[in-house]
C-alpha cells in the first residue's frame, strides 16, 4: 500500500507542476492577476506531494519492503537503518525523486523569501521551475518509477547497497552536491523570467545574487565532500581524477564562479547584463547535462548509474526542450542596446572580466575534454580516453593565470582606478610574499622545489590581497578605532571564498609534489620508514561487521620515542554481493596525512600494503569548506533583506505586467 | 549583430546532435582492429637487462602479452593469478606501460617475477600502437606472434577458463586442477 500513495503522490505533484508551469504564465501573459498569486500555492503543492512520495518511499527502504524493485535492488535487511536511508538516493530510481525534492524545496523557498519582490516576477520565476519539474517527474514516473513492485516473486533479500555507497560520507555528498545543481535553477528561472518580462536591469541581478551564492556554496560543499569521500573510500589515496562523472559536477562549479563573480558586475554597475544571463543559462544547463552524462550511459565512469538508452533519449529531449528554448528565447530577447555605462581598462569591472574569461575558458576546456572520447567515437575515429595529463596541462596554467587578479581584485575600484594606486596598495605585501616563496620551501621541504614556491607565491598573493582589504575596511591606523561594522557578511563570505581557494591551491600543490608511497608486501614484525615515520604491522585480525567479515592489520606508527598512532586498515567481504572492500586508515592533521591501504594476501600471513604519506592534503578539503560557507554566509547581507521592503508596492513595479 | 546572438543557440544544436549519436554507441565496446595482426614491430629495452628488444623476441607462441605499470592497483589484484598462470607454464610477456622502470623493477622483486621479459614501454608507444585503453590488459599472440584475443582489466580463473584456455589447451586441464584460491577475489 504505501508505495502506491507514493506513486499517487507523484502523480499529483506532477499535477501540481503542470499547473503552476501554465497558469501562473497565462496570467503573467493576459494580466491575469488572481492566475499570478496561484504560483506560491501550486509551489507549495508541489512540495508537499513530492515530501509524501519521498517519504513513502523511505518507508519502504526502512521496513524492508523488497516487493519494491529500488528497495529490492539496493538494500538489505542487514544493512545499518541509516544505510537503508540513504540506500534510497544510491541509485538512479531514488536520486531523481531526491532531485525532484529539493527542487520543490527550492520552489518553496523562493515563493517565501521572494513576498516582497513583483509578484509577476515571483510567478514567472516559479513558472519556469514548474516546467522543470514538469520534466523531472515525467522522466521519473514515465521512465524511472521508484514505486515499481515485483510481483507477484518477492525477494526474500535485497541485492545490497553498494558496499561503496555505505559510508557517513555519501549519506551527505548527494543532498549537498544537488542543493547545488539544483540551486542553479533559481538564477536561471530568474534569467529566463527577465528575459521574458523584459527587464535586465540591476534589481534582477540583485534578487539572483543571494540564490546563486547559496547554490554555488553547495555545490562547492558538495564536491568538496565528494574529493574526500573519494580519498578514504576508494582506497588509493587520490582526491580528484577528471572522471567524467566528477567533471559533471565541477563545469557547473566553474560556469557558476563565473556567474557569481557576473552578478556582482551587473548589480552594482548594470554593464555585462546580457553576458550574465548567459551564464546563467549555461551553469543550469550544464547542470542537466551533467544528469544526462550520468543516466544515459553515453560515457564510461566509475560511478555512473546504470545506463539505459531510453531514458537518455528521454533526458536529451528535455535537455534540448530546456536548454534550445532557453538560448532561443535570449537570441530572441536579450538586450542588444550596449549599456552607456563606461569603465576604463583598469577597474574593478576588467578584473573580473578576466575572472569570467578564465573561468568560462576553465569550463570549455573541461567540456572538452570530457566529450572528446564521445566526439571520436561517434566519428568512428577509434576509441580514446581522456586523462588526467589533459586536464592538468590545461587547467592548472589557468588557475595559475587567475590568481594574480584575486589579490587586486577586492581592492580595486569599479569603473576607474589606477595601476599605481594598486602598486602602492600591493608592494609590500607583494614583497613579503616573494620572499616568503622563496624561504618556506627551504624551511619545510629541505630542498627548493619550483612547484611549491610558485604556489606559495600565488596563494599567498591571494591571501595578502584578502588580508590588506580587511585591514583597509577595518581602518587599521585611521586612529579612529576599529570599524567592524565594516566587516559585512558579504564582505566576510567573499574573504573565506578566496582564502579557500588559496588553501586549496597550495594543498593540491604540496600534496602533488611532495607525496611519498610505497607499495610492500608486509608480514607481522615487518618495520618500515616513510616520511619520518616508522611503520610496524604488529598483527592481523579477522573481525566480523554486522553486513561483512574484515580482515585488519594493525599498524603501530611511531615518530622517534612517541607513539603517533595505532591504524587499523581492513580489507572487507560483504555477505550480500561477495564484494571485496578496501577501508583505508588514515592518521589525519592539519600538515600530513598518513594513509595506510590493504591490498591482498599475497602469501600465507603476507599481504600487500600501500603506504603512504600526504602533506597539507586536508587543505584541499578545509579550503573547499570555507570556499563553501563562504558563499552561504553572503546571503546573511543586509542588502539582500532590505530589497524584500523596498518593494512594498508589488504590482506598481510590475512593469512586465503592462506590455 | 542580431546574429551574434544564436551563437550560442547554434552550438548547443551541434551538441544536441552529437548526444543523440553518442546515445547509440555502446562506449564499453572497444575495438578489435588489431585482431588477426602481427604485433606491432618496437624496439624498446628490455625492464630488467636493459637491452633492446623487438617483436621477434615475444616468441614461441601461443603467449599471453600482459599490460600492466605499477600505478595501476588492479594490476596488483591480478598480478598473483599471473604467478600461477607462470608457475603452470603459460608464457606471459610483460609490456610495462607508462612506468617508472625503477619501480616496476621494484614491483618484480616484491611480488615475484611472472614474466619471461618486459617491454619497458615508458612513454607509451608500443601501448599506443597496440592500441592500449587502460591497464591491465592481456592479449593472445598465436604461434606465428598474431594476435588473437584481447581482454580489457583483471585476468582472472574464470576469464581464463571462458576466454583464453582454448589457446592453451595443454595446460586448462592442469589449470584447473592447480587453481589457487587466491585468484577467486
Amino acid at each position: 500500500m504505501i508505495p502506491e500513495i507514493g506513486h499517487l503522490a507523484l502523480i499529483i505533484a506532477f499535477v501540481f507542476a503542470t499547473g503552476l508551469a501554465v497558469i501562473p504564465m497565462w496570467g503573467a501573459v493576459r494580466g491575469n492577476i488572481a492566475a499570478l498569486n496561484l504560483a506560491p500555492t501550486l509551489a507549495m503543492g508541489v512540495l508537499v506531494f513530492v515530501s509524501i512520495a519521498f517519504a513513502m518511499l523511505a518507508i519502504s527502504f526502512l521496513d524492508d519492503d523488497f516487493s519494491v524493485a529500488v528497495v529490492a535492488a539496493n538494500s538489505n535487511s542487514l544493512l545499518p537503518p541509516i544505510f537503508k536511508f540513504s540506500a534510497l538516493w544510491g541509485n538512479h530510481e531514488g536520486s531523481l525523486l531526491l532531485w525532484v525534492l529539493i527542487l520543490s524545496g527550492w520552489m518553496a523557498a523562493v515563493s517565501w523569501f521572494s513576498q516582497g519582490l513583483p509578484r509577476v516576477m515571483v510567478a514567472r520565476v516559479l513558472s519556469v521551475m514548474g516546467m522543470i519539474a514538469i520534466g523531472f517527474l515525467a522522466f521519473s514516473l514515465l521512465t524511472s518509477n521508484p514505486f515499481e513492485r515485483l510481483l507477484p516473486n518477492i525477494p526474500l533479500d535485497g541485492n545490497d547497497l553498494n558496499p561503496l555507497l555505505q559510508d557517513p560520507g555519501l549519506i551527505i555528498h548527494p543532498p549537498l552536491l544537488y542543493m547545488g545543481y539544483v540551486g542553479l535553477s533559481v538564477p536561471f528561472a530568474f534569467a529566463i523570467a527577465a528575459l521574458l518580462g523584459g527587464r535586465l536591469d540591476a534589481s534582477w541581478a540583485r534578487w539572483s545574487r543571494p540564490w546563486t551564492n547559496v547554490a554555488w556554496g553547495f555545490l562547492s560543499l558538495g564536491i568538496m565532500l565528494g574529493s574526500w569521500w573519494a580519498y578514504y573510500e576508494l582506497g588509493w589515496g587520490g582526491w580528484w581524477f577528471w572522471d567524467p562523472v566528477e567533471n559533471a559536477s565541477f563545469m557547473p562549479w566553474l560556469m557558476g564562479t563565473a556567474l557569481v563573480h557576473s552578478l556582482a558586475v551587473t548589480e552594482k554597475r548594470g554593464v555585462f547584463r546580457a553576458w550574465t544571463v548567459l551564464l546563467a543559462i549555461f551553469a543550469f544547463s550544464l547542470s542537466l547535462l551533467g544528469t544526462f552524462l550520468v543516466r544515459s550511459g553515453v560515457l564510461t565512469s566509475v560511478h555512473a548509474f546504470a545506463s539505459d538508452p531510453e531514458r537518455g533519449l528521454f533526458i536529451l529531449i528535455f535537455l534540448a526542450l530546456v536548454i534550445g528554448g532557453s538560448l532561443l528565447l535570449y537570441a530572441l530577447r536579450a538586450p542588444t542596446v550596449a549599456s552607456r555605462i563606461n569603465y576604463t581598462a583598469v577597474s574593478r569591472e576588467s578584473l573580473l572580466m578576466v575572472n569570467n574569461l578564465v573561468f568560462t575558458v576553465s569550463t570549455i576546456i573541461v567540456l572538452l575534454g570530457t566529450l572528446f572520447p564521445l566526439v571520436m567515437d561517434a566519428f568512428s575515429l577509434g576509441k580514446y580516453s581522456v586523462g588526467p595529463p589533459y586536464f592538468n596541462a590545461v587547467f592548472v596554467p589557468l588557475m595559475a593565470l587567475v590568481m594574480p587578479f584575486m589579490a587586486i581584485g577586492p581592492l580595486s575600484r569599479w569603473r576607474e582606478d589606477s595601476a599605481a594606486r594598486w602598486l602602492h596598495e600591493l608592494l609590500v605585501p607583494g614583497a613579503v610574499v616573494v620572499v616568503f616563496a622563496v624561504a618556506v620551501p627551504f624551511l619545510f621541504g629541505g630542498e627548493f622545489n619550483v612547484w611549491i614556491a610558485l604556489a606559495v607565491l600565488l596563494a599567498g598573493w591571494v591571501a595578502v590581497g584578502v588580508l590588506k582589504d580587511l585591514w583597509r575596511r577595518l581602518g587599521v591606523g585611521s586612529g579612529y578605532g576599529l570599524r567592524w561594522q565594516a566587516l559585512t557578511p558579504s564582505f566576510l563570505g567573499m574573504a573565506m571564498a578566496h582564502l579557500g581557494f588559496a588553501a586549496v591551491v597550495m594543498g593540491a600543490v604540496v600534496v602533488t609534489q611532495l607525496n611519498e608511497e610505497r607499495d610492500l608486501l608486509m608480514e607481522v614484525g615487518d618495520v618500515e620508514f616513510l616520511g619520518g615515520y616508522r611503520f610496524e604491522l604488529t598483527g592481523l585480525s579477522r573481525e566480523a561487521g554486522p553486513n561483512y567479515m574484515a580482515d585488519q592489520a594493525v599498524f603501530e606508527v611511531t615518530q622517534g620515542d612517541q607513539v603517533i598512532a595505532t591504524l587499523i586498515p581492513e580489507k572487507r567481504r560483504y555477505f550480500a554481493s561477495g564484494q571485496m572492500m578496501t577501508e583505508a586508515a588514515i592518521d589525519a592533521s592539519v600538515w600530513r596525512d598518513l594513509y595506510i591501504a590493504l591490498g591482498e594476501p599475497i602469501e600465507e600471513g603476507a599481504w600487500a600494503v600501500r603506504l603512504q604519506f600526504k602533506p597539507m592534503v586536508r587543505w584541499l578539503w578545509l579550503g573547499g569548506a570555507l570556499i563553501g560557507f563562504g558563499a552561504l554566509l553572503t546571503v546573511a547581507d543586509r542588502r539582500y533583506r532590505r530589497q524584500s521592503t523596498r518593494h512594498s508596492a508589488p504590482l506598481a513595479e510590475a512593469s512586465g505586467l503592462a506590455r | 549583430m542580431r546574429v551574434k546572438r544564436f551563437i550560442p543557440l547554434a552550438v548547443f544544436a551541434l551538441l544536441a546532435l552529437l548526444l543523440f549519436k553518442g546515445l547509440s554507441i555502446d562506449p564499453t565496446a572497444l575495438p578489435a582492429a588489431r585482431l588477426g595482426q602481427p604485433f606491432p614491430d618496437f624496439s624498446q629495452p628490455e625492464l630488467l637487462t636493459e637491452e633492446l628488444i623487438d617483436a621477434s623476441a615475444l616468441r614461441p607462441g601461443p603467449a599471453l602479452v600482459n599490460v600492466w605499470a605499477t600505478w595501476c592497483y588492479s594490476c596488483r589484484v591480478e598480478h598473483p593469478y599471473l604467478l600461477a598462470l607462470a608457475e603452470q607454464g603459460v608464457p606471459i610477456y610483460g609490456l610495462n606501460y607508462k612506468d617508472d622502470s625503477e619501480k616496476a623493477r621494484q614491483w618484480l622483486a616484491d611480488l615475484g617475477d611472472p614474466y619471461r621479459l618486459n617491454i619497458a614501454d615508458r612513454d607509451g608507444t608500443v601501448g599506443l600502437d597496440l592500441g592500449v585503453y587502460g591497464a591491465p590488459e592481456t592479449y593472445v599472440l598465436g604461434a606465428d606472434g598474431v594476435i588473437l584475443h584481447r581482454h580489457v582489466g583483471v585476468l582472472d580463473q574464470a576469464v581464463f577458463e571462458q576466454d583464453i584456455g582454448q589457446w592453451f589447451p595443454a595446460l586448462a586441464k592442469l589449470g584447473q586442477a592447480n587453481a589457487p584460491e587466491s585468484s577467486a577475489q
